[in-house]
This record gives structure tokens, C-alpha cells and sequence, in this order.
């Protein structure tokens, strides 16, 4: 029962609180200064181009995707669609688009839509989002200039269009990404795309000033009757955690996401502790191994690693309990997450026997990349260092900056590795890096080949009941963890401090620094210079 | 004068050849890149198929001596390339942050000179006053104090505490946002400004030319006036010159700290994710403003203290 009731407490600790801020009934204007966090720029505003969470805070504001994630449901919905008719056993999807306006005042029309995508998927491009689209009928052809056209993707009239793909699929997760927004047909050809972008969503650009700020003011044609509630949203850069602080505290911005050690500090602090959002982002932070290198190929060996840790230690003092413990690869907001599945036990004489048991009864020596990350780098390794001496595995860490990290895992150079890698919201999408047929530089970092993953894997794939669908993908994240590809270290809990007086923050398990600005608002209790 | 000044600006060629070389190779050397930075955030930001693509557009599969023999070209027609990151030409990049590091770098070198020079003249006239303890002891403090400390003290104190001032940010341009990053980065050339100019006025009171001009009879003011500040100002004026030619490196730090739109925070940014044609473009414009003041600096010595043109 207790158990049952800790698991419920985790799933609905950020809702809980995110329905608590939406319980009053809103006030329209002011303005929110909203933080972000993830370096001293953006990149642009052009955010078909990107695939930075930094530029999404901007893009958030300006731009509107066919589907958006639904933070309550956990699902992704309809958006920018009135509704969609799925055929051709789930290959065919046809898309009745809603009444909205871009804030140019020109109507969105299938049109809009086709270029957009075509721009995404453009080879010339290279944008990030073309990934999205990889099973669409007639994308090869298009990519290799051989057809102007891209035969799944058809316009039928002014307001439907229908997407084909090659096989049955869902395309709402990789659709609501701020990354596929739809522009103006037309957009493309226009000089101003980076300086003075134009959306479909509640706020229109006012100004930019590089390395300071973004400024978007309401969009009075905003297609949801009443939103936004807010005039004004200044979407202020601040990178450095101590002085987020100051400024939180200061009362001059808004909102503010937190590390592990603020995160303590502002529990303890009577004055911040109620205002605290947090949720189990779709992030695993683990250790990963190359099977293909001695002593890894050692499933015992993997194990034993898993074994070897007091991991419940280490994310309390170290993560300061702003994570939670993983079991296996798909996190606790997962649906396909098994919550009866009890994660690998601290135990070093069974991690020495089953380091005995693999060959290797006087231990083994490995190589850890790692980066300065504070929650998932080598301040983790240095402290699991001595635990995994204890057990015979002798560690040696090679620091590295993030983006090697990013060029050599991918390129399979490496023993083992420390990252925090994406584990949502599809679990399918998730499960498809441990497919065999994925290739190491698409996903599957962890080289996994396992013949009874696969067939469960396949057998998802094929299964139209999303049921069914889900129990298959549970499973098979059941031998993720038997097999043991990694240390299951935790799950990120994503933390964001909010003043008193704002409401209507979504407990967003894909990102919670990604907002919906149009359902914020902020009360009378804010400052003069807020309202 | 003037074949003075063209012969101080020749020797700067050579030095700025140097440094493109030395840039080049070291961003063309040091492992990962923009490609590889997309998937650190671990989202699977980028596949194969995307890095494959995007190294071919920016043409990162080249060998290098051709992507030299490019930037080289570039550079000679004022073309510092295209950043990957923000798709844009570099020099429009920097463009939109430069003019926010010369103002903090000169409000900085600004509160250092009228604080910290007229302090060390105090301090040297008195020595072993009250006021030349404090001073030495204030000058010690700023130099070995970190910058990054101090920001925060100021920053909790100023705005926190008093509320006078923002705490972080560039407003629409407004001065009140700059005077606590100004400060914070103003502080260690004040402190050195002041020892500096100290010794320097204790150095040359004890001259025997300054006794010579007591023993004529002329009045203390007037030998301060035309003896002492004026050979005082070349041993100053080196100190500025040093201080202010490095500061735009210097407020990296500080950009960060106070969320400051600068080149620094750029230059941080673009060497996280690779973007190499920002990263070289902004250490070059670091470097030429270095070597434009100190050119600069040199030609004012020679204003100064025309022996300094024989030379």
C-alpha cells in the first residue's frame, strides 16, 4: 500500500501542484518575465532551423505546431486541426485544419502546411526536423530531386491535406514539436525570417535583443477564444544559477529552474517552498557500456556494475533527491514504465560473484566518459569510483566537453559513458534505439541486439490496439532491464520555482521549462511593474 | 611623428596573421563538432543521415588546407563566414553584441581611471597615512578577489538587499543595468591603477630632478603639475593601455554572471556547440581590439615623451 501510494505521490507531484496554480479564475493582462536557462543566447528565431530546447522558449511564444503536448492527458492533441481521420490501417491520416490566423492577418490553409513541411524536409536544409517525416511516402524521391512533389503529403482543399506514411504510425509525438511549426507559405523566400518571425501562436515578436532578451506581446486574433491572458511576455536569458537566484528572489523574473542544491535550499525555505513545480521529466541518466568491448560483452558483468552501486545514496546526496530511482530505461511517466519492477539491489558480494561467475574473479578494469554535468557527470563518477573498487571493477574516468561526448558515443568510441538520454514521451519512439536494426549513430548507443526484445519490439510495432501496444513495449523495457545495456541510475525530477502571483504553469513532463504562455496569468499580487 | 605611427601599425600585420593561423588550427584540431554538439543534450538531436548533411553544407568534410585557403580568402574580403548555429554572417553576429562590450568595457576602464588613479596620487603624497592603508589594502583586495565573487556581493547588497539596482540584464540599454557589471569588472585595473600609479609617484618624487625643481623655487603644485604627473602618465597609461586592451577577454566572466549581451557570452556559447566561424570571428575581434589599443597606447607615449619615437 505504502508503496503503491509513494509511486501515485511521484506520478502526480507536478500535476497536483500545476492544478493547484490553476484552481483561481484567471486575470487578463501583465507581464511575465519568463527565464531561460540553457546558455547566454539564442540561437534563432527561425526555429524550423533548430533543435535547441534554449530557442523552443522563444518559439513557444511565436509558433504553433499541428499537434501540442497536453500536459494533463500526457498525450499529444490536436492543435493547429479541428480533427483527423486515420485509414489505410493507421497509414493515412487527414487533417481538417481549424480556423486560425498568422500574425500577418493571412488565414492558415493547407498550403501553409505543405510548405512548411517541404522546408523541413528539404535535404538541402539539413534541419533537424526532417527526421520526422523519414516514412512518408515519396520522401525518398523528393530528397533526391527525382519528384518536386512528396506523394504522402497531399493537399485536398483549403482546409484538409492528409499525410501518408509507409507504414501505420502515429505522427502526433514528433508533430508537436516546436521544430515543425507551421510559417506562411512563402516564408522561405522572405529576408526577415530570423529577425522578425510570424506564427500562428498567442504572442507576436515585438523585439529581439541578441544575448538579453525576447519580447512578444498578445496576439489579439489568437484562435482560443479569451488567450492569452498575459499582454506582454519578456523572455529574458540568465544562465548563471546564482544569479537566477538573486533575480528570483529580487522578485524580477518570474519563473526559475533549479539545480540540486537550490533545490534544497528552497524546500527549506518557508517563504519559497509552496511555489515549487516539479515533475519526472522523460529523461535517463545512466551509465552506458559497449558490449563489443571486453568486459561488457559480459552480461554478469553489466549486472554486477548495477550491483555495485548504492544508487539510493548517491541521489541523495549527491542529486539531493531531484531525480528518482530508475529501474530500467523508460521513466516512471511512461506508460509502458512497469511499476512492479524492483530496480537492481546494493549488494557487492552478489556484484563479486557475478564478476567470479563472467571470468573475472580479480576484477575488471573500464573506462567512463564523462562530462562536468553536475547531476549526470563526473562528480557521479568520482563518487561511484570507490563503491565499484569495492566490487573488483576499476574505473578509470575520461573527461570530456558535451559536444565530444555527442561525437563519440555516437560513433561507438567508448567503453562506457555517463549521459542523460531522452526516454519519452513515445515509448515506442524510445524503444526503437534498442531495436537491433538501429544503427549506433541513429540511437542505439548501447549496441543492443537481443532476438526476444526484437520480437516484442516488432510485435508492437504491428499492433494497432494501443493496449496491447503498450503491455508488448513494457515487456520488452522488462528485458532492457534484465540484460542490463546500463547502470539504471535515475530519472530526471525536473524542479521550477514561480512567483506567488503566477498561475496556469503546466507540469510538462517533456520539458518543464516549455510552457504554454497562453494559459499563464498572473493575479493582483504581483509587483507594480508586472501589471 | 607620423613614420612612427605607420611603423607601430606594420608591426601589427604580422601579429595578426599569427593569431588566424594559430585560431585555424586549434579549432580545426580540438575533438567534436556543431554536428556531434546537437545530440549532447542527449534529445537524439541529430541522426546520421542530419550530421552527414549538415557537414557537407558547411562544408566541415573539406580537407583542411582548403577550409584555410577559404577563411583566409573570406577574411581579405571583410567575410568572416556563416555561422552554423545562428545561419547568419558572423559579422552580423558579432555586429549585434559588440557595441554592449565596448560600453561595459569602457564604463569599467572609466570608474577604474577616476577612482583608481587620483587614490594612488592621494595615497603617494601622504605615504603612511590612514588613507594610504585603506587604499593599499582596498587595492590588494580588488586584485585577489574574484571577479565572480564580487558580483554576486555587489549583486545581493545592491539589489536584494537595497533594491536601488536590477540585478542582471541589459534593459532596453538603460545605465542603471550597467553600473554593477561595470563595477565588478572595473574593480581589479582600479586596484591595479592605484598601486601602480603609487609607486610611480613615489618612484619619481624621490628624482633628482623634482628636487631640483623644489630647490628653483617653484611652487608644489607646479611641480606636481609639470614634473611629476607627467612622467607618472607614461608608467599610467602603460597600466590602461594592458588593462583596457584585455577586458573585452576579461568580462567573459561577468557577461555570464549579469546576463550582459557581449561578445564573451557569444564566444562561451558558440565554443560549446562548435560554432567555429563565431568562435574564430570573436577571438580575432578580442584580439585586434587588444592590439588597437596597445597600438594606440604606444603612439600616445610617444606624445608624452618624445624620446620614446627614438626608440
Amino acid at each position: 500500500m505504502m508503496k503503491t501510494l509513494t509511486f501515485s505521490a511521484m506520478l502526480m507531484a507536478g500535476t497536483a501542484v500545476a492544478a493547484w496554480a490553476q484552481d483561481a479564475t484567471p486575470q487578463s493582462g501583465g507581464t511575465l518575465n519568463f527565464t531561460a536557462p540553457y546558455g547566454s543566447t539564442f540561437g534563432t528565431l527561425d526555429i524550423q532551423t533548430s533543435s535547441s530546447v534554449q530557442d523552443e522558449f522563444v518559439a513557444k511564444a511565436i509558433h504553433r505546431s499541428l499537434y501540442d503536448w497536453n500536459s494533463d492527458t500526457s498525450q499529444p492533441e490536436l492543435e493547429l486541426a479541428t480533427k483527423v481521420e486515420v485509414s489505410d490501417e493507421g497509414r493515412t491520416h487527414t487533417y481538417t485544419l481549424r480556423d486560425a490566423k498568422f500574425h500577418d492577418g493571412t488565414t492558415l490553409t493547407s498550403d501553409d502546411v505543405i510548405a512548411s513541411y517541404k522546408r523541413i524536409i528539404d535535404p538541402a536544409n539539413a534541419f533537424a526536423g526532417a527526421r520526422y517525416f523519414t516514412n512518408l511516402v515519396g520522401v525518398d524521391a523528393y530528397k533526391e530531386d527525382t519528384s518536386k512533389d512528396i506523394e504522402g503529403l497531399k493537399k485536398i482543399d483549403d482546409k484538409t491535406f492528409s499525410l501518408t506514411y509507409t507504414g501505420a504510425t502515429e505522427p502526433g509525438y514528433d508533430l508537436m514539436r516546436v521544430n515543425a511549426a507551421i510559417y506562411p507559405a512563402g516564408a522561405a523566400d522572405r529576408e526577415d525570417l530570423q529577425t522578425n518571425p510570424i506564427g500562428l501562436g498567442p504572442f507576436k515578436f515585438v523585439e529581439n535583443i541578441p544575448g538579453s532578451r525576447v519580447v512578444v506581446e498578445k496576439f489579439d486574433d489568437f484562435y482560443e477564444e479569451g488567450k492569452p491572458y498575459l499582454d506582454k511576455v519578456n523572455v529574458l536569458l540568465l544562465s548563471d544559477a546564482s544569479a537566477r537566484d538573486v533575480a528570483f528572489r529580487n522578485g524580477e523574473i518570474d519563473v526559475s529552474v533549479m539545480g540540486p542544491s537550490q533545490y534544497v535550499t528552497y524546500q527549506a525555505d518557508p517563504a519559497l517552498k509552496d511555489h515549487i513545480l516539479e515533475v519526472a521529466e522523460v529523461y535517463t541518466r545512466n551509465v552506458g557500456f559497449n558490449p563489443e568491448r571486453e568486459p561488457f560483452d559480459k552480461k554478469e558483468v553489466r549486472q554486477a556494475f548495477n550491483h555495485a552501486i548504492n544508487t539510493p545514496l548517491i541521489i541523495e546526496k549527491l542529486v539531493k533527491n531531484k531525480a528518482y530511482r530508475a529501474t530500467s530505461f523508460l521513466p516512471i511517466s511512461s506508460p509502458a514504465y512497469n511499476k512492479d519492477a524492483k530496480p537492481y539491489e546494493y549488494d557487492v558480494e552478489k556484484a563479486k560473484q557475478l564478476l567470479a561467475d563472467a571470468g573475472y574473479p580479480d576484477g575488471v578494469d573500464v573506462e567512463l566518459t564523462a562530462t562536468q554535468n553536475e547531476s549526470w557527470g563526473l562528480t557521479i563518477v568520482e563518487a561511484i569510483i570507490p563503491m565499484l573498487n569495492e566490487a573488483g571493477i576499476r574505473v578509470t574516468a575520461k573527461p570530456v566537453e558535451a559536444s565530444v561526448l555527442g561525437a563519440e558515443v555516437p560513433a561507438g568510441d567508448f567503453h562506457s559513458f555517463m549521459w542523460s538520454n531522452v526516454s519519452g514521451p513515445d515509448p515506442f519512439a524510445v524503444m526503437t534505439s534498442f531495436y537491433s536494426d538501429t544503427s549506433v549513430s541513429s540511437g542505439n548507443y548501447w549496441r543492443f541486439d537481443n532476438a526476444e526484445f526484437d520480437a516484442l519490439y516488432e510485435q508492437a510495432r504491428d499492433e494497432n490496439d494501443p493496449e496491447k501496444r503498450t503491455e508488448l513495449l513494457r515487456q520488452a523495457n522488462d528485458i532492457i532491464q534484465e540484460e542490463a545495456p546500463m547502470w539504471f541510475f535515475n530519472y530526471n525530477k525536473a524542479v521550477m520555482a514561480y512567483q506567488p502571483w503566477v498561475h496556469g504553469l503546466q507540469a510538462n513532463a517533456t520539458e518543464l521549462a516549455i510552457q504554454n504562455y497562453e494559459d499563464i496569468w498572473i493575479d493582483d499580487t504581483a509587483p507594480e511593474s508586472r501589471r | 611623428m607620423l613614420r612612427f605611427t605607420i611603423r607601430r601599425l606594420l608591426q601589427v600585420i604580422p601579429t595578426i596573421i599569427a593569431v588566424v593561423l594559430l585560431i585555424f588550427v586549434i579549432f580545426s584540431v580540438v575533438p567534436g563538432s556543431f554536428a556531434s554538439s546537437l545530440m549532447s543534450d542527449g534529445r537524439g538531436g541529430a541522426d546520421a543521415d542530419m550530421v552527414a548533411r549538415i557537414n557537407e553544407q558547411f562544408g566541415l568534410d573539406d580537407p583542411v588546407h582548403v577550409r584555410f585557403f577559404d577563411y583566409v580568402t573570406g577574411l581579405l574580403q571583410f567575410d568572416m563566414g556563416e555561422s552554423f548555429r545562428f545561419r547568419q554572417p558572423v559579422t552580423e553576429v558579432i555586429g549585434d553584441r559588440i557595441w554592449a562590450s565596448l560600453k561595459l568595457s569602457i564604463a569599467a576602464m572609466v570608474f577604474a581611471i577616476v577612482v583608481g588613479v587620483p587614490l594612488g596620487f592621494i595615497a603617494a603624497l601622504k605615504p603612511g597615512s590612514i588613507l594610504d592603508s585603506i587604499t593599499m589594502i582596498g587595492a590588494v583586495s580588488g586584485l585577489s578577489m574574484p571577479q565572480f565573487w564580487l558580483g554576486l556581493l555587489l549583486m545581493y547588497f545592491f539589489a536584494l538587499i537595497l533594491g536601488w539596482l536590477p540585478s542582471f540584464g541589459y534593459g532596453g540599454g538603460d545605465f542603471k543595468y550597467l553600473i554593477l557589471p561595470a563595477i565588478t569588472l572595473g574593480v581589479t585595473p582600479l586596484a591595479l591603477l592605484a598601486r601602480t600609479t603609487r609607486a610611480g609617484v613615489l618612484e619619481i618624487t624621490n628624482e633628482d630632478f623634482i628636487r631640483t625643481a623644489h630647490s628653483k623655487g617653484m611652487s608644489n603644485s607646479r611641480v606636481i603639475r609639470w614634473h611629476l604627473t607627467r612622467n607618472v602618465m607614461v608608467l599610467v597609461v602603460t597600466t590602461i593601455g594592458l588593462q583596457f586592451g584585455s577586458m573585452m577577454g576579461q568580462a567573459v566572466v561577468i557577461e555570464k554572471l549579469f546576463s550582459w549581451p557581449g561578445i564573451g557570452t557569444l564566444l562561451v556559447d558558440s565554443v560549446a556547440i562548435r560554432d567555429i566561424p563565431v568562435v574564430q570571428g570573436t577571438i580575432l575581434v578580442i584580439v585586434l581590439w587588444f592590439l588597437f589599443i596597445n597600438t594606440f597606447v604606444d603612439i600616445i607615449y610617444a606624445a608624452i615623451d618624445p624620446r620614446i619615437k627614438q626608440t
